[in-house]
């Protein structure tokens, strides 16, 4: 918990947390705080960098902008919105933290972080670990062969993709085509025998999007459009994103 | 599973006993579709490990802890802070004394998997699809990676 005394040199005013309250639905509530301590008694991350939500979200209110801004902690909070939900006032203190991680500079947010964001964007596979429409496509239809011929009663078994009008859209975490693919075999005979109509798409397969972790809403938006409209390109009802 | 097109049951687990907790997704539970996804939940992991065979952690469901994969913690490069971080959720794991934690989120399982590595845990980390296709009968031998010795050979397919 909280041990250091901070001293306030001057009359400072927030505009970060102002800024912030702009645009959050009733200003995230940011000024309604009680110090009753709810949020941080039961946060995982209290202790860590000598912070915790109470002081952050303190801070923030006494205008120590750059403490608030340069605090590493921003990226020690899930976001998990714990103390939102036990919050008497529901203060929205993960959207505060969201909105530090929005304005480190891409260059100083956490690279692997980043990299799984802007990688993304290498294919328009949305595969935050670059895998392209191809490798998909060659490592599902490897691995289904491989169990239909194993396994007899999945001979018939699908792993549809791109298959136009299907009733479910089915997105895929990049980390079993890449590094386990077997593990995408349970689900697969699931949906077999419930007889139900699904496919993968090639374009927008991958169901991770990193930029949310960044706070880049830009390419936040741009990850999730771009998967929306391969569910769309394809006629299908609904979209089941496994994340 | 309610409209009786997935048939399955517990009854591979009825003298095998073995106890299984469920890890409710921040993601999924409490900023999404709230407790009624977290009943779904139980009503699953109940019906394919059997209703005396599951423990809730507490606190649950809504008011859960979050494991401290979320939010990018994994990737972030700081596993210190996300391993610290992530104690409460391996000491909640360690009171139910299950033997295994369902997670139905990928970072979930990420973090959960690592923090017993870490702590030197007793319990292992599991998709539902892995769980659910035991029971039917037809989870494959490279389907098995994340079970344990006490099921890696229970109920083989093909058998
Ligand atoms: S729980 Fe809410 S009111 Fe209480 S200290 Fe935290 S932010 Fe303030
Ligand atoms: S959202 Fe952040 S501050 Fe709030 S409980 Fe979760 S980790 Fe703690």
């Amino acid at each position: 918990m909280a041990s250091e005394v901070i001293e306030i040199k001057k009359q400072a005013k927030s505009t970060f947390k102002e800024e912030v309250m702009k645009i959050l639905p009733e200003g995230g509530n940011l000024n309604l705080c009680l110090t009753c301590g709810l949020c941080s008694s039961g946060c995982p991350a209290t202790g860590l960098e000598d912070m915790d939500p109470r002081k952050f979200l303190r801070m923030a209110s006494l205008g120590l902008d750059e403490e608030v801004l340069n605090s590493n902690w921003a990226w020690m909070c899930t976001m998990c919105q714990r103390c939102l939900i036990a919050c008497p006032m529901k203060i929205d203190i993960p959207a505060l933290v969201f909105n530090v991680r929005n304005r480190w500079p891409k260059e100083t947010q956490p690279k692997n972080i980043r990299g799984s964001c802007d990688m993304a964007f290498k294919n328009e596979t949305c595969s935050a670990m670059g895998a392209s429409e191809e490798d998909f496509k060659f490592v599902v239809e490897d691995v289904l062969e491989e169990y239909q011929e194993a396994q007899l009663e999945f001979a018939e078994m699908q792993a549809p993709i791109d298959k136009q009008g299907a009733e479910f859209f089915l997105n895929q975490n990049s980390r079993e085509p890449v590094t386990e693919p077997d593990e995408m075999v349970p689900l697969w005979k699931i949906l077999d025998i419930v007889g139900a109509d699904w496919t993968y798409g090639s374009k927008g397969w991958a169901a991770e999007n990193y930029c949310l972790f960044v706070a880049d809403n830009e390419m936040w938006e741009k990850n999730v459009r771009l998967k929306a409209k391969a569910v769309d390109d394809l006629g299908c009802k609904v979209w089941l994103n496994t994340e | 599973m309610r409209e009786g097109k997935l048939k399955v049951n517990s009854d591979w687990n009825r003298d095998l006993k073995v106890k299984f907790t469920v890890q409710d997704p921040c993601q999924l539970v409490r900023k999404s579709l709230g407790d009624p996804i977290a009943e779904d939940l139980r009503f699953i992991v109940k019906t394919i490990v059997g209703e005396e065979n599951f423990v809730d952690m507490a606190p649950n469901r809504s008011n859960n802890f979050c494991c401290g994969g979320g939010g990018g913690f994994l990737q972030s490069g700081l596993p210190e802070a996300r391993r610290y971080y992530g104690r409460l959720k391996f000491e909640q794991i360690k009171a139910t004394d299950a033997d295994y934690c369902i997670t139905p989120c990928h970072n979930c399982h990420s973090q959960i998997h690592d923090l017993k590595e870490y702590n030197q845990g007793k319990y292992e980390t599991v998709h539902i699809w892995t769980i659910m296709c035991l029971a039917m009968g037809i989870l494959g031998e490279n389907e098995r990676t994340y079970l344990g010795p006490d099921l890696v050979d229970v109920n083989p397919y093909p058998s």
